[in-house]
């Protein structure tokens, strides 16, 4: 197929505006008469609010307004099944950094003083701050009032086709025990909202991914009906999956501006954004695998452990995310999945790049190695014997389309040389693969409404999309833009957007979950195809081809034939998930596929590593746009190798150790390697072109990657995240004095999972399209 | 803390020379020059990421070189030029810096881009074909989290062609 | 964001000015220069000043003598490190000096700031708010030190690059106080505690570092840290030597980031007088110079493993002093 604009390097539609400065972030704006806004947070990780005195605080000049929990009561909740946080506590705190008072003054820095002023009396309570202490019965009382037993959220247990039956007829079983420790997004752009009301209207501008999550929240807790409330999308600089839950601050200063009046603003400091968080899980993980003696998986266990912070967030998703991806990238023809989220006394996690499936890829790529060694056979043809098939169904139901991994890897294992390549002393390589989702087949709260809606108006020759969809640095209004571009015959740079208001644009649910290019996209191409149709038909009805007129002449034609020109398009995923409980996490119309190979010189005297390289491939279906699709895996490789090295938001004494971007290590321009990049097109039956997504999938084998490329150099395996220079030499230490030549957690907690959901896999002749029978 | 804003403000009349435009303020001595440009000058370009002198994205130039907005105070750069990202286009023209940020996708989010734009037009100004190590070292204290790094040295490299003119100005090159 | 707290901004035009204006406010009052140091610790609220003593007039001028060379206060570690003449004769110190943090932060920063900078400590250097939930600490409003809470002592860590480097090379700082000038050894301006770090007394200003005659001294600076940029030393060596022929006929070892001052590992220095520089004596003076430093839980990585590493940026430096 030939495309004018699909398929061609072209710079973003906004691109100028954000190298001039001139697109502006929530933090930029300043309407006449802004209030500023501080947070006052608890200093306890966990504890009974006995009172709150704030009277010393709105004594103090300059300051407007002081609310707590008590002008806030109620709950909310990215998941209808977990709302549990208010916008302030009044109650209990849960965290060090949980909301309890705010102040509008006239400016930042009173604001910040009046914080100071409020009282509050504590009770405090023994704080929970690890997974095996929130397995055990707590000293004083549980962090949050659902969930249990103890200090236990979530169980999940499933288990699909004949596991015992699979372990049995298995030539060599293999478990290992794996961890990664938590990180979190560190966006450049700190959170920002600002808030007016006026007209009985509230108003926001924030940096978000979610406009209208955050708008259905607002609704909920200032109980106003939607249409009394407008979300706007900032200027995006920075998500990655931090800014896809509906925040204290954005609630509280629409609080606070329908209090005042006023317009309210609050920007968090560093500081609060690392606990504001929704970060990546920490994960222990468990793995039992059952392999014929050439390699093939007969079954496999997998448990999980979720360290979830002191509030539900997006995690009983990310629960279930530990648990159903593996089945995406490898064949396993009996799986069973128990997984566990407690809740601890830290900032809450959620989504990260790549949403609870980066840490069980850590361990089943780093897993199925040792099972190699194991049996003495090449790790990587032992995965590729493996594979999962395109246009197959996996035992959990998840219909895997267009599948790219054989020629992910062919690219990496060609361009790397890691075959053939010369070894000197402590020169290491890695190979590993795996999958991401292309948007969430299941909305976060059910329904049978589309998850993404475009309208295309035309009028005098110009063309405007409407799109809910955030574009948060990504780039999804080119994409937005190259679509319908495409479609009428245009440029990118023809198409006027507006994105992201919940007054003007129809629903897109948001950037999360790498959905935007699949389901806006698809939306996009639908409406586009239709509004060509109109122009087509006024055109031919005048007895000429569309290809002989211009653009503006068709226009003119079409508006007077038709009157207004308008078009809408959407997309609903289609019903695929599995007919279980829980399946609704996992599905997703396609996956991405990736491979990469790490090339690394580690030194065993320090344990310090220098990652030479990164080769990585990625099927993204069809690039619609290959200048952003490699940016997004540039940008995917930097923040797995920042996980893989030396991110980690770690708790000391109950506090996070090291809140500053300082101390929480990023790579900086030194720290980071060159990297090819390979685009593999597949050219998936549902994507829009073909497309799939980009965004997160090529995070994923890093980790794992630079792993494998330690035990290649130094022969010891680092079963745990970050792969830091100490863990190297005591793991050397260990293989000195005779003990296993591993760093990594020494077991896996008793879990009181319950009894497995046994599921039927799907028969052979499972129609693609079936819709689920839940 | 609480106490603080019960303590007086010392003000001074500071002249400040930012983009080649004087302009004096009554500034209290405490706003550091990041506060001072996006609140007073409404400049808003200049970004923040940390206030502490820990990600450089509040880099500026003064007197041609980077530095770290959020930890000057006017009173004590009185007199020096100050350059920020909106200095750097000419009237309309865009700087072959920012042009070839926009061509190769060096600004995704965006947010760290003008600190970075910053810091490279120092480093041309010094070094005219600068290397891609030397880029990297001129650009060790800008994080981003976005790109990968990549292509911010592919596009500072490609502006440095330009402005040699060992490469055509723009489009095709 | 994170914004400063209120202060008077007073110009003095001299050294001795500005040592007055100290001696005559207190504590209360603080220097600044480049304030790269100071401004982050003044937004986390580390220090409670009720006035700034600007010190924009210091010189910014690297005097080349015929012995030797004299570096001005106001000179900024950027400067320091591109010096032509720093580069030829004193390696080590412009290399310290490129080393700190990170470019737009050495276009500020001085070098006599970085004589001075604050020790540091993970339990310390953070904001008035996490302070209070973790308790505040002997070295600000508390009564333990966080991270040896038995010990009636603060242990923050010194934390300057250059310091090292120049106690190594034997340099000597001049010091402007109220009524008179002062000059001592670099090594005397600083003591084995976290809070009271600098022997100079607090209205005494920096005013310029004499490094003496270059003679073919090899210097070398090794900083270990996390990352390539940004980062403080978590470790650090500096060695400057001389060889005759392949003998040392002087030696000094300084390290950065393993105690609250910059650590001589005196008998290490001496252990290689006479030696011959070979790999031997190289791991050998390590292994002696790794053993008085003690780094404790407060900053990045295990301090094992910091203890571990000790050794080898000491045989790095002696190494890249002696390829020189």
């Amino acid at each position: 197929m030939s495309f004018s604009v699909i398929g061609k390097p072209l710079p973003k539609v906004d691109a100028v505006s954000r190298v001039t400065g001139q697109a502006i972030y929530a933090d930029d704006m300043l309407p006449p008469r802004t209030l500023h806004c501080r947070i006052l947070r608890s200093p306890h990780p966990h504890a009974r609010i006995l009172s709150i005195d704030t009277s010393a605080a709105r004594r103090i000049p300059g300051v407007v307004a002081v609310i707590t929990g008590a002008d806030l009561p109620i709950k909310f909740g990215i998941l209808p099944v977990t709302q549990d946080e208010r916008a302030l506590e009044h109650e209990k705190v849960r965290y060090v950094g949980d909301p309890i008072a705010a102040v509008a003054a006239t400016d930042e820095e009173i604001a910040a003083a009046a914080c100071d002023a409020i009282a509050v009396e504590y009770e405090v309570l023994d704080p929970v701050m690890s997974i095996d202490a929130a397995l055990a019965s707590p000293k004083d009382e549980r962090i949050q009032d659902y969930g249990g037993p103890n200090n236990i959220h979530k169980l999940v247990a499933l288990e699909f086709g004949d596991v015992d039956a699979g372990f049995a007829r298995a030539d060599h079983v293999r478990e290992d025990v794996f961890f990664f420790q938590g990180n979190t997004h560190l966006p450049m752009e700190q959170h920002s909202a600002v808030a007016t009301y006026v007209d009985g209207k509230v108003t926001l501008w924030s940096s978000t991914q979610v406009v209208h999550y955050v708008h259905r929240a607002l609704a909920k807790v200032l109980e106003l009906p939607m249409n009394r409330i407008r979300v706007i999308g900032a200027a995006h600089g920075g998500g990655f999956g931090g800014k896809t839950d509906p925040f204290a601050h954005e609630i509280v200063v629409a609080k606070l501006a329908m209090m005042t009046g006023r317009p309210v603003k609050c920007t968090l400091t560093r500081e609060e954004v690392f606990y504001a968080h929704r970060g990546r899980h920490p994960v222990l993980m468990w793995v039992r695998t059952g392999v014929t003696k050439e390699g093939r998986i007969t079954a496999m266990h997998f448990k999980t452990a979720l360290d979830g912070g002191a509030y539900g967030s997006y995690g009983v998703a990310s629960t279930f995310y530990t648990g159903a991806l593996q089945t995406v990238t490898y064949d396993i023809p009996a799986y069973r999945f128990e997984g566990c989220r407690v809740f601890t006394n830290k900032p809450p996690c959620g989504p990260k790049r790549g949403h609870g499936t980066p840490q069980p890829r850590f361990a089943i790529e780093l897993h199925l190695e040792k099972i190699a060694h194991d049996l003495a056979l090449d790790p990587v043809d032992m995965k590729r014997s493996n594979f999962v098939k395109p246009m197959t169904r996996t035992v959990n139901w998840l219909r895997v389309t267009s599948c790219g991994l054989e020629e992910c890897t062919a690219r990496v294992m060609d361009a790397s040389g890691f075959r053939a390549r010369n070894r000197r002393p402590g020169h290491g390589m890695g190979f590993a693969i795996s999958s991401y989702l292309s948007g969430a087949g299941t909305a976060i709260y059910w329904n049978d409404m589309p998850h993404s809606e475009v309208q295309i108006k035309v009028d005098r020759g110009g063309v405007t999309a409407y799109c809910g969809a955030m574009d948060i640095g990504q780039g999804s209004d080119s994409v937005l833009a190259a679509v319908v571009a495409e479609e009428l015959g245009l440029q990118p740079k023809d198409i006027r957007l507006v994105t992201a208001d919940t007054d003007s644009t129809p629903i897109d649910l948001g950037s999360y979950s790498s959905r935007v290019t699949f389901m806006a996209g698809n939306a996009a191409l639908e409406a586009a195809r239709k509004m060509r149709a109109l122009l087509v038909e006024a055109v031919e009805a005048g007895g000429r081809r569309f290809e002989e007129v211009t653009f503006e002449e068709a226009c003119v034609l079409a508006e007077a034939r038709f009157g207004t020109l308008t078009s809408a398009g959407s997309y609903t995923p289609p019903k695929i998930a599995g007919p279980y409980k829980g399946s609704g996490v996992g599905p997703s119309p396609a996956y991405s596929y990736s491979a990469c190979v790490v090339d690394l010189d580690a030194d065993p005297r320090t344990g310090l590593l220098h990652i030479n390289k990164v080769w990585i491939a990625h099927d993204v279906g069809r690039a619609i746009n290959p200048l952003l699709v490699e940016g997004q895996v540039e940008g995917s490789v930097y923040m797995g190798l920042g996980e893989a090295l030396m991110e980690e938001q770690t708790f000391r004494k109950g506090l996070h150790k090291w809140p500053s971007m300082l101390e929480y290590k990023s790579p900086t321009f030194l720290d980071m390697p060159d990297v090819e990049t390979f685009i593999v097109e597949t050219n998936d039956p549902e994507g829009p072109y073909g497309a799939k997504e980009a965004g997160q999938g090529p995070l994923l084998p890093v980790i794992p990657a630079v792993s494998a490329a330690v035990f290649d150099a130094l022969g010891v395996w680092i079963d745990e995240v970050p792969v830091t220079p100490e863990k190297i030499v005591e793991a050397l230490r260990r293989r000195g004095k005779g003990e296993p030549a591993r760093y990594g957690p020494p077991g896996f907690p008793d879990i009181p999972y319950p009894p497995c959901i046994k599921v039927a896999p799907p028969p052979r002749e499972v129609d693609l399209a079936a819709p689920a029978a839940i | 803390m609480k106490n603080e804003v019960e303590r007086p403000v010392d003000r001074h009349v500071v002249a400040l020379h930012v983009n080649g435009e004087r302009t004096e303020l009554l500034l209290p001595v405490h706003k550091t020059l990041l506060e001072v440009l996006r609140e007073d000058m409404q400049l808003t370009g200049t970004k923040h990421g940390c206030e502490l002198g820990e990600c450089g994205t509040c880099t500026v130039l003064v007197d041609g070189r980077p530095e770290l907005s959020c930890l000057l105070l006017p009173i004590q750069i009185e007199g020096r030029a100050i350059t920020t990202v909106e200095g750097l286009a000419s009237g309309s023209e865009l700087h072959p810096l920012q042009q070839a940020f926009a061509e190769l996708g060096a600004a995704q989010c965006g947010y760290c881009t003008p600190g970075i734009l910053l810091a490279s037009k120092s480093l041309l100004d010094a070094n005219q074909r600068p290397s891609r190590d030397e880029i990297r070292e001129a650009l060790a204290g800008n994080l981003c989290r976005c790109t990968g790094y990549m292509k911010i040295l592919d596009a500072v490299q490609l502006a440095a062609g330009r402005m040699t003119n060992s490469l055509p100005h723009r489009g095709e090159g | 964001m994170l914004r400063l707290p209120r202060f008077k901004y007073l110009r003095p035009k001299t050294a001795r000015e500005a040592a007055r204006m100290a001696s005559d406010l207190g504590p209360h009052a603080m220097f600044v220069a480049g304030g790269t140091d100071l401004l982050p610790k003044l937004k986390r609220r580390q220090f409670e000043v009720d006035a700034l003593i600007g010190l924009d007039f210091l010189s910014r001028a690297i005097h080349r003598g015929q012995d030797e060379t004299v570096v001005d206060a106001g000179v900024t570690l950027a400067a320091a490190s591109a010096d032509a003449g720093l580069r030829a004769g004193y390696r080590g110190y412009a290399e310290a000096a490129g080393l700190v943090s990170s470019p737009p932060l050495r276009n500020a920063g001085t070098i006599g700031g970085n004589l001075c900078v604050d020790t540091r400590c993970n339990y310390y250097d953070m904001t008035y708010e996490w302070r209070k939930a973790a308790g505040f600490c002997i070295k600000k409003d508390g009564d333990i030190c966080l991270v040896a809470p038995s010990s009636p002592r603060c242990w923050a860590v010194s934390s300057s690059d250059t310091a090292p480097m120049a106690i190594a090379l034997g340099a000597l700082v001049t010091l402007a106080g109220p009524k008179d000038e002062r000059e001592l050894p670099v090594a005397a301006l600083y003591r084995d505690d976290g809070i009271d770090y600098l022997a100079k007394q607090p209205a005494e200003v920096v005013t310029s570092l004499r490094l003496p005659a270059a003679d073919g001294t090899r210097t070398a600076y090794v900083k270990l840290r996390r990352r390539g940029s940004i980062d403080f030393p978590i470790a650090g060596a500096a060695v400057a030597m001389r060889l005759d022929g392949s003998t040392v006929t002087s030696c000094r070892i300084v390290l950065s980031a393993v105690a609250s001052h910059p650590l001589e590992a005196a008998e290490a220095s001496e252990f290689m007088i006479g030696k011959q520089v070979d790999e031997e004596s190289v791991r050998a003076a390590a292994e002696i110079a790794a053993k008085p430093a003690k780094p404790l839980d407060n900053a990045d990585l295990s301090h094992f493993w910091r203890k571990r590493m000790v050794r080898v940026v000491v045989e790095q430096a002696l190494q890249r002093a002696i390829d020189q």
